[in-house]
């Protein structure tokens, strides 16, 4: 008894002397798509600036969506553009983007190392319409690969999730049975396949399940050494997720100057033989006008360390930085952010 | 068994204000009376508690209830916040197969536990056995779903449904791909949850069978199944049916054990291979992100419906146990 | 008839052998469970699983914040928790066949068996939302409101097994009623309420569905009740569920922890009983 009493009296040391009363915490919570990459920021960040702590807990972009709108976190994050019915909600809402992803389509086959998989084919097996490994529709394309005669289990998301608002924006492009059925969204009905919780939850069922099928940002299937699927782009080529194919397919896309509503941003399907089709922003989401003044100023600060300092975390985690000319459009508009009326004097 | 009269209080709390004092004063002493306040005022705490509930339930869920309507939101088959189509079938649907697989699994387990420890098992392994149930009973809820998800799982993956498919097949409920997860595993690990609530109960309840049942039966002649198939059986039947309502009521509430083996998939589909979904792990999963008021008041309304059954079945669970208790009063009166 | 009596004892055999086999059947689930939490946690709980913080996605941290969260909200909860559950359990005792303690008693049963994820949803409604954040203080709340009514039952039953032999002699000697029901009664039966808070405790450190949406989660240490904070349980069922060998591990030796904090204090329960009985009377 006494020895329980002194570990917690010391764990309860610990924990008092390093949650100091001068610490600055800034609770957030959104998107899983970027999570590896935001954790990473904040543990950096942290190491750099040990009184700031950003308490970031990956729930999904819906969450952060309804998270941030309720006022319940500091800020939100998602990869999906705020729908007009939420921007009402949330007038002041901006959306940063920070980086740039891939939604990639990650499977578990034994002895399959390499796929390719066309719109139709792919669009085909989340219906539920293609049911087998080795059904032609995969098999066409994959000459030479040895397809099994199983049963393909489809991994989808449980929870409101950006990544899935990005993959069937994509999907609802290629393919005019899934936009008339399931539709695009942040939580669609799902025709076919399980639910997983988070980037994570899909990750950890792909990998699990012989069989399955599954998408994913492209950090999580590579953190987890699971292979990815070759995606015919919009000029027919098939190409492999990586950072030059995503930034391939950012290439184009033109920013709006204000960050309010950003639904106009689309990277999905995008033109160029070297362009991946299922690339997208994904953005932090902070009030115009901060409330409070040092989690404001932190916030801030924070933002303009992470489109700049921070993209050098980008790559080794296998999201690719935002493009140059992005990156001064999004420092003016972060310029722009106000806490309690008056713009930051920070360092940028 | 003491009736609740007994306890002497309330003829303690009746005998003082009709004694006058020894000063020929005050009919009750402040210090009971501030007591006697004290402790009802904590008493009605749990009205409180049980009002704050269903009024925060009904507040939330008021939206979805105006836009919906309730009779199409309990028997509406489509879940769809994309589309605000929000029907609560689907996981009624699962809550109802995951808890009758449990029941299914646990309820014989469970009596015939019961049954060896009280009646037919050697005295020495009553405590250990207790023990071990209790241990059961002690568990988490996520560490059930752990050993779930990385033990039951793979385990049901192959050999388990596989060998199912190949043997029972021919009934629907044993087709499609064996992934391991969905209502099959759900309830299992329930199975294994309930077990401790129906197994305690039973025990309870078996004890209070009259020995002068057993006896009758044993003197004319009965082997001990025999005794227990006819006397025993029959008496604490009330009681064993409340004490597997009891499992059941603590079944359908099993959030986070479900969540993580049950595929999260709503849909109503016929084989106990396939994935789906239940009342208390779509709140799990959906409540923080939900946007919307008609969403939020969806999500609400399914945890109004929990809670009625739930309650529903508790309320039914005791009154059986009462029965059993009654009977047994009567005939040792008698 | 010799074969008739044989028959009938083959039927008792067989079913003495079926219900021992039942008994085996419940012991499977429980040995497998506790030996791998066992075997898969104890390599993961080195001293840097205890004292450092959890790391970036995929890197090995540690979970200390999240036991330390379990605690204080345990803690906190208990602080409401053990005066309300037990004074309704004396309430109960007390009062216990009028009409009115009579729908208390019915509501306390009721709210025993309401499930946790409700609990959840209305700490939400209650504390999150008008508060605008995610909280220790809303954790510990709808722990509380887990923890109450079964405490109550029991503490009602604890109580209702003093002798009323012993609230009489004292009342003779006249004792106010107030006084006999706090030193005499409550005092003796002691040993019960403290098995039935010890109880409690188990079952509130061992909850995860009403911390989902009210505590959240936190990375950093923190002992502030008005931000989020870490629990062993959220953070056993994030490390589960997601897809790094790593987590997984840390997840088993959570459980491990977890399981004998659990333990210690059902353990803690039993002792306290046989105490008494044991013991002076």
């Amino acid at each position: 008894m006494r020895k329980l009493f002194t570990v917690m009296a010391a764990l309860a040391a610990l924990a008092a002397g390093r949650a100091g009363a001068q610490d600055m915490l800034v609770n957030g919570a959104g998107a899983t798509f970027p999570a590896p990459l935001y954790t990473k920021w904040f543990a950096e960040y942290h190491a750099a600036h040990p009184n700031m702590q950003f308490n970031y807990q990956s729930i999904g972009s819906g969450g952060g969506i309804q998270q941030f709108t309720a006022g319940t976190v500091d800020f939100g994050a998602s990869d999906a553009a705020m729908l007009p019915a939420e921007l009402e909600k949330a007038p002041d809402v901006v959306h940063i983007p920070t980086v740039l992803g891939a939604v990639v389509v990650t499977y578990n086959v034994e002895g399959l190392s390499s796929l390719k998989l066309t719109p139709e084919a792919l669009a085909g097996i989340f219906l539920g319409k293609v049911k087998r490994w080795n059904d032609p529709a995969i098999a066409s394309a994959n000459a030479g690969a040895k397809l099994p005669d199983v049963e393909i289990a489809v991994m989808h998301r449980a929870d409101g999730s950006g990544t899935t608002n990005i993959f069937t924006e994509y999907l609802s492009k290629v393919s005019p049975e899934w936009k008339a059925g399931p539709g695009t969204g942040k939580s669609v009905s799902w025709p076919a396949g399980l639910g997983g919780k988070g980037n994570e939850g899909v990750t950890g069922l792909v990998k699990q399940t012989p069989g399955s099928i599954g998408y994913v940002e492209l950090a999580y299937a590579k953190q987890n050494s699971l292979p990815v699927a070759a995606l015919k782009n919009k000029a027919g080529v098939f190409v492999t997720p990586s950072i030059a194919t995503t930034s391939a397919a950012a290439a184009g896309v033109v920013l709006p100057t204000d960050f309010h509503d950003v639904s106009s941003i689309s990277a999905t399907n995008a033109d160029g033989k070297d362009a991946y089709p299922i690339a997208a922003f994904t953005y932090l989401l902070v009030h115009r006008d901060a409330k409070d003044a040092s989690k404001g100023k932190a916030l801030v600060e924070f933002l303009h360390w992470a489109i700049r300092d921070g993209q050098k975390f980008a790559e080794p985690l296998d999201y690719a930085p935002l493009p140059k000319p992005a990156v001064e459009k999004i420092s003016k508009a972060i310029g722009a952010l106000t806490v309690m009326g008056k713009p930051v004097a920070s360092a940028r | 068994m003491r009736r609740p009269a007994d306890t002497g209080v309330e003829s303690a709390a009746g005998l003082a204000p009709s004694q006058p004092g020894p000063g020929g004063g005050a009919a009750v002493p402040a210090g009971d009376r501030i007591w006697n306040v004290g402790l009802t005022a904590i008493g009605s705490g749990m009205l409180l508690v049980a009002g704050l509930i269903v009024f925060e339930l009904s507040r939330t869920a008021a939206p979805a209830v105006a836009s919906i309507g309730v009779v199409p939101f309990v028997t509406g088959s489509d879940w769809d916040p994309v589309a605000e189509h929000f029907g609560a079938l689907p996981f009624l649907y699962g809550t109802v197969v995951t808890s009758a697989v449990a029941l299914a699994l646990a309820l014989p387990v469970s009596v015939g536990l019961a049954l060896f420890l009280a009646e037919m098992g050697p005295a020495f392994l009553r405590r250990p056995v207790s023990f071990a149930i209790e241990t059961l009973a002690a568990i988490p809820s996520v560490v059930y779903g752990l050993w779930g998800l990385f033990v039951l799982v793979p385990v049901l993956r192959s050999p388990v449904e596989p060998f199912l498919a190949r043997t029972l097949g021919f009934l629907p409920l044993f087709r499609g791909p064996p992934i391991g997860l969905g209502y099959l595993a759900a309830g299992i690990v329930l199975a294994i949850m309930i077990l401790p609530t129906i197994a305690s109960v039973t025990l309870d309840v078996l004890r209070t069978v009259p020995v002068a049942l057993r006896e009758g039966a044993l003197a004319l002649g009965a082997t001990r199944w025999e005794m227990i198939h006819i006397s025993i059986l029959p008496y604490a039947r009330p009681g064993i049916v409340g004490a597997a309502l009891l499992g059941l009521g603590r079944a359908l509430g099993e959030t986070m054990a479900v969540a993580m083996v049950i595929g999260n998939s709503p849909g109503i589909r016929a084989s106990l291979f396939s994935p789906g979904y239940t009342l208390p792990a779509v709140l799990a999963n959906e409540f923080s992100e939900a946007t919307g008021a008609v969403h939020l008041g969806a999500l609400a309304g399914l945890g109004l419906v929990l809670l009625g059954l739930t309650v529903l079945l508790n309320a039914a669970a005791r009154l059986m146990l009462v029965l059993t208790t009654q009977r047994f009063m009567r005939k040792a009166a008698a | 008839m010799p074969w008739r009596l044989s028959s009938r004892l083959v039927v008792n055999h067989l079913a003495t052998a079926v219900c021992g086999a039942m008994v085996l059947v419940a012991f499977v689930p429980l040995v497998s469970l506790l030996w791998l939490v066992i075997s898969k946690g104890a390599g993961g709980l080195s001293l840097g699983f205890f004292v450092n913080r959890p790391a970036p996605m995929g890197e090995a941290g540690g979970v200390g914040p999240a036991i330390v969260g379990t605690f204080f909200m345990v803690g906190m909860a208990c602080l409401v928790a053990i005066p309300l559950g037990v004074g309704a359990g004396v309430y109960l005792a007390e009062h216990g066949s009028r009409p009115f303690p009579r729908t208390v008693r019915f509501l306390t049963e009721v709210l025993s068996g309401v499930p946790s994820i409700v609990v959840g949803v209305v700490a939400y409604a209650v504390l999150v939302v008008p508060m605008k954040r995610f909280s220790a203080l809303a954790g510990a709340f709808a722990l509380s409101l887990v923890m109450v009514p079964p405490l109550a039952r029991s503490t009602e039953e604890f109580v209702r097994l003093v002798p009323v032999t012993l609230r009489e002699a004292s009342l003779a000697l006249g004792v106010p009623a107030w006084r006999t029901s706090l030193r005499v009664v409550l005092r003796t039966a002691l040993g019960g309420i403290a098995t039935a808070a010890l109880l409690a405790v188990a079952r509130g450190a061992g909850e995860t569905a009403p911390l989902l949406f009210t505590a959240l989660n936190n990375q950093y240490w923190s002992l502030r009740p008005d931000q989020p904070m870490a629990s062993l349980t959220v953070q056993i069922y994030n490390y589960a569920i997601s897809p790094y060998e790593s987590w997984h591990e840390q997840a088993w030796s959570a459980a491990l922890v977890l399981l004998m904090l659990v333990g210690l204090l059902n353990l803690g329960a039993r002792l306290a009983v046989r105490d008494r009985v044991g013991g002076r009377r």
